[in-house]
């Protein structure tokens, strides 16, 4: 599946949090120490973890506390899957966990111990076409400011694979989890129309 | 967040001996830790046992491992065909990517979703902190039970899956500290009496492995009523399960068990009997509604929902009787 693209580099290497950067001087020079190194420089991460990111082998230290949704972020710089709540309520931080999507704000990192992840990053192969979900919120307007289109392509492209998509009105309910405060929704159902005609085209 | 240790567990015979805190989907449990509410300082992860994510028919019985997402019991193909209710009330919670961590067995203990239990320590909350007074009794009310409240708490039962699952008398196989026993769903939640914080009636490290449902004449014709301030991702204001045995038009026999609206699934046996061997028509799911909301006392912002369910009732209650027309 293109939860593990082909031609990508072997390993993300886990850097620094911005908060832990902030921290100290050794640190201006420390833009990816080794797991041990980041494990000595955040005292609660207690807690090795070896998992799949974008087809990339990852090996880090975490604090058993991590969501899913912070260790993309703050640990492995992957910004594009978003915090609205943090609280499940809005699917911002939409990612796929085993090919299927999940709300990583809610997930426990640890919960992603030998398993895939798929986020926006990945979703295209690097330097090539982008995937015709993004390419369809492009054509079709599906956004305004952006804040909340990598969990509503994430969950889209779900939604396309699940079979949800026979009708708007099927669409709507099997993206409501998934909010637009900009209110861009007229756009986004059309776009995953169009999507999933080219999609089902390969 | 207090800090935590986090384990996997291998088998469910390990789980009730550890005394750390089953963590399931986490979508209720990892919520309430990052408000604080909730400070386990162990937690056990079950979602890595093997065998208890099934679902299957056997003999009259359908059966679901507790780990079971809620997502794939919301469009197993006999789950629907064979007991509607069961499937709708799975597929209208939550949002497809909740349903997708959240499990069968978690779904049942989700907390209330109070927002004076939820936000926090500048409210006092019985339920949250014993002893300190409920803030819904003065303040507002309008997602609070009118049916099963107390002095100390009236917060509601927020879960879809429990309700309908007691309206078909499901049945608990569950493992814990003193071995293996079986417990009806409508026995498992408390009413919050002076000790709200007190949920359930599990041990501590008691499992839930298995939620068995009988599905014999009765579970096609069913449906889950659910009516939301938003068509679709909220919580129930008020629901209805409803499950019809009918021959001919006249109702054999009926279950009728609501949600939103008590602080527990609540069955109401009053609105079964009117049904039970009576010619069906609108008027008569009418009064099964209303005997439905009898008990129902209201608060201050509450009271809408006598009328709201009363009709949510009938409609339910027509709902399923036209499913017993289906071949
Ligand atoms: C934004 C949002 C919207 C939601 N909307 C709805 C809705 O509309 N309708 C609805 O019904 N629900 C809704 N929910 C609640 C959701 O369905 C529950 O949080 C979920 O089902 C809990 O399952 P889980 O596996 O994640 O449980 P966890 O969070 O892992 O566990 C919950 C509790 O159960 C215990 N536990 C878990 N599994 C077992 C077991 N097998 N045996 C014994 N104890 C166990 C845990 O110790 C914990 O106390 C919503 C949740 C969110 C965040
Ligand atoms: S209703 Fe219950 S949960 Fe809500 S504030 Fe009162 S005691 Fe707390
Ligand atoms: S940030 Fe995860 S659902 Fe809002
Ligand atoms: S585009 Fe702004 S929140 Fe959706």
């Amino acid at each position: 599946m293109d939860d593990d693209p082909a031609g990508v580099p072997p390993a993300i290497s886990p850097c620094l949090t911005r908060r832990e950067a902030g921290l100290g001087a050794a640190l201006v020079a420390g833009l990816a120490p080794a797991a041990a190194q980041a494990a000595q420089a955040t005292p609660g991460a207690t807690l090795r973890l070896v998992l799949r990111v974008n087809g990339k082998a990852v090996d880090t230290m975490v604090d058993p506390r991590t969501s899913l949704l912070d260790l993309l972020r703050e640990q492995l710089h992957l910004t594009g899957a978003k915090k609205g709540c943090d609280h499940g309520q809005c699917g911002a931080c939409t990612v796929h966990l085993d090919g299927r999507r999940v709300a990583s704000c809610l997930t426990l990192a640890a919960k992603a111990q030998d398993r895939r992840v798929l986020t926006i990053e990945g979703l295209a192969p690097p330097g090539g076409a982008l995937h015709p979900m993004q390419q369809a919120f492009i054509d079709h307007d599906a956004l305004q400011c952006g804040y909340c289109t990598p969990g509503q392509v994430m969950a889209a492209v779900s939604c396309v694979r699940e079979g949800h998509v026979t009708d708007a009105a099927q669409i709507r309910e099997y993206m409501s989890g998934n909010i637009c405060r900009c209110g861009a929704y007229t756009g986004i159902v059309a776009a995953i129309q169009d999507a999933a005609t080219r999609m089902r085209e390969g | 967040m207090q800090r935590f240790t986090y384990t996997q567990a291998r088998s469910a015979e390990a789980v009730p001996g550890t005394g750390a805190r089953i963590i399931a989907g986490g979508t209720t449990l990892y919520d309430l830790m990052k408000l604080d509410i909730e400070t386990p300082a162990a937690l056990l992860d079950v979602t890595t046992i093997p065998g208890l994510d099934g679902i299957a028919f056997a003999g009259d019985e359908l059966v679901f491992g507790a780990l079971a997402r809620m997502s794939d019991a919301a469009e197993h193909p006999e789950v629907l065909r064979r007991c509607p209710v069961l499937a709708e009330s799975l597929a209208k919670a939550a949002s497809q990517q909740l349903r997708n961590m959240a499990t069968l067995g978690g779904n049942l203990l989700q907390r209330t979703r109070c927002p004076y239990f939820r936000n926090g320590a500048h409210y006092p909350c019985n339920k949250r902190a014993p002893g300190s007074g409920c803030a819904a009794l003065e303040g507002l009310d309008r997602g609070h039970a009118l049916l099963g409240g107390s002095e100390a708490c009236i917060a509601v039962y927020p879960g879809d899956w429990a309700v309908a699952l007691v309206a078909m008398d499901a049945t608990l196989d569950l493992l814990g500290p003193r071995g293996a026993r079986s417990l009806k769903v409508a026995a498992l939640h408390r009413l919050p009496g002076d000790a709200p914080q007190q949920e359930t009636v599990l041990e501590p490290g008691e499992m839930i492995l298995r939620i068995r449902v009988p599905v014999g004449p009765i579970g096609r014709a069913s449906t889950y009523h659910k009516i939301r301030d938003r068509e679709s991702y909220a919580f129930a204001l008020v629901s209805a399960a409803v499950a019809l045995d009918m021959e001919q038009g006249v109702v054999r026999e009926a279950r009728i068990a609501l949600g939103g609206v008590a602080t527990r699934p609540w069955r109401v046996p009053e609105a079964e009997a009117v049904l039970a061997g009576r010619r069906l028509d609108r008027a008569l799911a009418l009064e099964a509604g209303r005997a439905a909301f009898a008990a129902a006392r209201p608060g201050r912002h509450n009271g809408f929902k006598v009328v709201l369910g009363t009709e949510a009732v009938a409609d339910a209650v027509m709902i399923a009787a036209e499913r017993s027309q289906r071949p």
